[in-house]
């Protein structure tokens, strides 16, 4: 077993895999930029380090940088986290020619699935669904034209070298196509410095339903139930569900049979998701692989009572799987909401600042995987992702009811977060009843809201109490503003910090 | 104590004072007896006519407001009876209000001339940032009287952009 990991990320989840390595009594080491020098992360770990200015890539993307704290700290394991290099296969390289154990799949096995070109090729022969379209990059207008007049308008140009919505373009006629390739490739350029792109069928209001993959480094692989993920804005995920409400045990034992031939094509090893999207049929199509643990496993874990990161770093320490596909079972209904730094009413528009209060959230089946504490100042060099709250029960509608609840709790003050959105997601009746697909959300924000406000008076009333409650005590006049004074000061010296 | 409380643009007249058990307050003329418990700093409970009111006040830079519940009401507070209100900043519907870069950026577009009168929420100044533009609105009402800002700018988080009075 590792003797030092180090944590090659920040926030929530440095935070979280900190946490494991403590669990396990190995001991972590932090690294940070300028401006997370006070980043929860820090605090949290056994030793920290340095690595460089606030740009992620002279910090937390400086594969060099990292490597020599790694080096320097006598460190043996690196877990990657999500984002940043988890799925970057030179540095997964790098580590391992540093004999430095990289926690996650292989450089081979990042390399092949890195590009969703190269992985559908890959799986071409393996009997794998896909949606129907090219496993390479089209070359001409003249050959997308010819592809796209067979599988049929719509259809979707993609990027083949990253997602999150960047060289994407929905074609609905051929006149369009033309210009849509020209947009959609020099987007790609930019956004990935890769401008393939390829096509697919678009798939009509699609689920986004993806299986999580658990691979030792003897062979085994099993499948750990799927996620429901079509609560997206602008293709970045802002809720996620275990179970998905529309998939029985069948459909799981297919996806999940098919999710692990995926893996095995990839040789893989550690946390993976293979990405699917399902039609309204409930037929479903290879999408992609995700080389890396998700910003979602909290979902599976409560569903199948496994700590992925214990089993990725166990899995890392040549450790062999104690259990097989049988030994699975699910139980209960998890549901996450992503907690983000964003100005609703400026277009989510990232909104950085000091949190001047935080009130968490508690109580019966919920989690709450935080990165930030109340006095942190959110950077802006970095995705504004705060915390992850999940909630869990015996069904979904306990789980619906918990995770309502600890969103009522939830208060951030200081700057603006999608905290009113997700309350707005879980009221509507639709979600409520499980009837979503990945355009649901951006249809939900088009309609309008009219909020409803019944307590003028109250506000009016508790903002001449905090004037007269939270003055500073003259010492002359009012006898009782000082020992209500002097009653806070001893509150908040006792208030645990966290 | 008297108070003029402003909650979402419109005004209130506020009278607090500590009766034997919690307060008597007049709000706008009506008598409501109620009471309050301060938790922790900006953390109160409210208990008025048998209900429980879970009470926040958020202050940044430019702003208050006070969240019953989960709604929030955007709130100014003046004690008329002080020679110049509240000197501390947010809540005050008097003083000049500074209008400030949330981060950095480039101002793109002015939308203001300084001198004119604003509303508040108004856009003064839209500051574009990591390809998007956001726009920076007016902390109250009153008039724009100097501007900082000039469009092509480059802009750090806290910069005083314009001041209203």
């Amino acid at each position: 077993m590792f003797k030092k990991i180090l944590i090659a990320n920040r926030g929530e989840i440095a935070v979280r895999v900190i946490r494991a390595c403590r669990e396990l009594g190995i001991t972590s080491v932090a690294v940070y930029s300028d401006v997370d020098r006070a980043a929860p992360h820090v605090r949290k770990a056994d030793e920290a380090y340095h690595i460089g200015p606030p740009a992620a890539t002279e910090s937390y993307l400086n594969i060099q940088n990292i490597l020599d704290v790694a080096k320097r700290c006598s460190a043996d394991a690196i877990h990657p986290g999500y984002g940043f290099l988890s799925e970057n296969a030179e540095f997964a390289q790098a580590c391992a020619d540093a004999n430095l154990k990289f926690i996650g799949p292989s450089a081979a096995s990042i390399e092949m699935m890195g590009s969703k070109t190269r992985a559908r090729k890959a799986m071409e022969n393996e009997g794998i669904p896909f949606v129907p379209g090219t496993s390479s990059g089209v070359d001409s207008v003249e050959q997308a034209g010819r592809v796209a007049a067979k599988i049929g308008y719509p259809v979707l140009l993609k990027a083949a070298a990253g997602g999150g919505g960047k060289g994407m373009r929905l074609v609905h006629t051929k006149e369009e196509l033309g210009s849509a390739l020209d947009t959609a490739q020099s987007e790609a350029r930019r956004s990935f410095g890769d401008s393939e792109v390829y096509i697919e069928k678009a798939l009509l209001n699609p689920r986004h339903i993806e299986m999580q993959v658990l691979a030792d480094e003897h062979g085994n692989i099993v499948y750990l139930g799927e996620r429901e993920c079509s609560i997206q804005r602008r293709h970045q995920k802002v809720l996620e569900e275990s179970p998905s409400p529309i998939v029985n045990a069948e459909m799981r034992r297919r996806m999940g049979e098919i999710a692990v031939r995926v893996a095995k094509t990839a040789a893989y090893t550690s946390a993976g998701t293979v990405e699917f999207l399902v039609d309204e049929s409930r037929d479903f199509y290879f999408l992609e692989m995700n080389t890396r643990l998700q910003v979602e496993h909290p979902v599976t874990e409560l569903t199948t009572g496994l700590d992925l990161v214990h089993l990725q770093i166990r899995i890392a320490a040549g450790e062999p799987s104690l259990f097989t596909q049988k030994d699975i079972s699910l139980r209960g209904h998890a549901i996450e909401c992503r907690i983000y730094a964003e100005d609703p009413d400026n277009n989510y528009f990232p909104s950085p600042g000091t949190i001047s209060l935080l009130l968490d959230p508690a109580g019966p089946g919920i989690r709450l995987d935080s990165g930030v504490y109340e006095g942190w100042t959110v950077p802006i060099d970095y995705d504004p992702l705060l915390a992850k709250l999940i909630g869990y029960g015996t069904d979904r509608p306990q789980a619906l009811s918990r995770l309502a609840r600890a969103l009522d709790e939830y208060f951030v003050g200081g700057i603006k977060t999608n905290l009113p959105l997700l309350r707005r997601i879980l009221s509507q009746p639709d979600f409520q009843a499980g009837k979503v697909d990945t355009g649901y959300l951006d249809r939900l924000l088009k309609a309008e809201t009219a909020e409803v406000k019944l307590d003028e008076s109250v506000a009016a009333i508790a903002a001449g109490l905090f004037a007269i409650l939270e003055r500073p005590s003259t010492g002359a006049n009012d006898g009782q503003g000082a020992s209500t004074w002097k009653k806070v000061a001893r509150l908040d010296a006792l208030r645990e910090t966290t | 104590m008297l108070y003029e409380v402003t909650i979402d643009g419109k005004n209130h007249h506020l009278q607090l004072e500590r009766a034997e058990a919690g307060w008597q307050c007049r709000l706008d003329g009506l008598v409501v007896t109620l009471d309050a418990a301060l938790n922790r700093p900006n953390v109160l409970s409210l208990l008025m006519n048998g209900k429980s009111y879970d009470i926040k006040r958020e202050l940044t830079a430019s702003a208050m407001n006070i969240w019953v519940g989960s709604i929030g009401y955007g709130a100014q507070i003046r004690d008329p009876r002080s020679l110049r209100g509240r000197k501390d900043g947010a809540g005050d519907n008097l003083s000049p209000r500074k209008l400030v870069a949330p981060m950095p950026g480039k101002v793109v577009r002015v939308l203001v001339r300084e001198k004119a009168d604003v509303e508040a929420g108004q856009g003064i100044v839209i500051v574009e940032a990591m390809k998007m533009q956001n726009e920076i609105k007016s902390p109250k009402k009153g008039i724009l009287r100097k501007l900082l800002a000039e469009e092509g700018n480059n802009v750090n988080a806290g910069d005083v952009l314009a001041i209203v009075e």
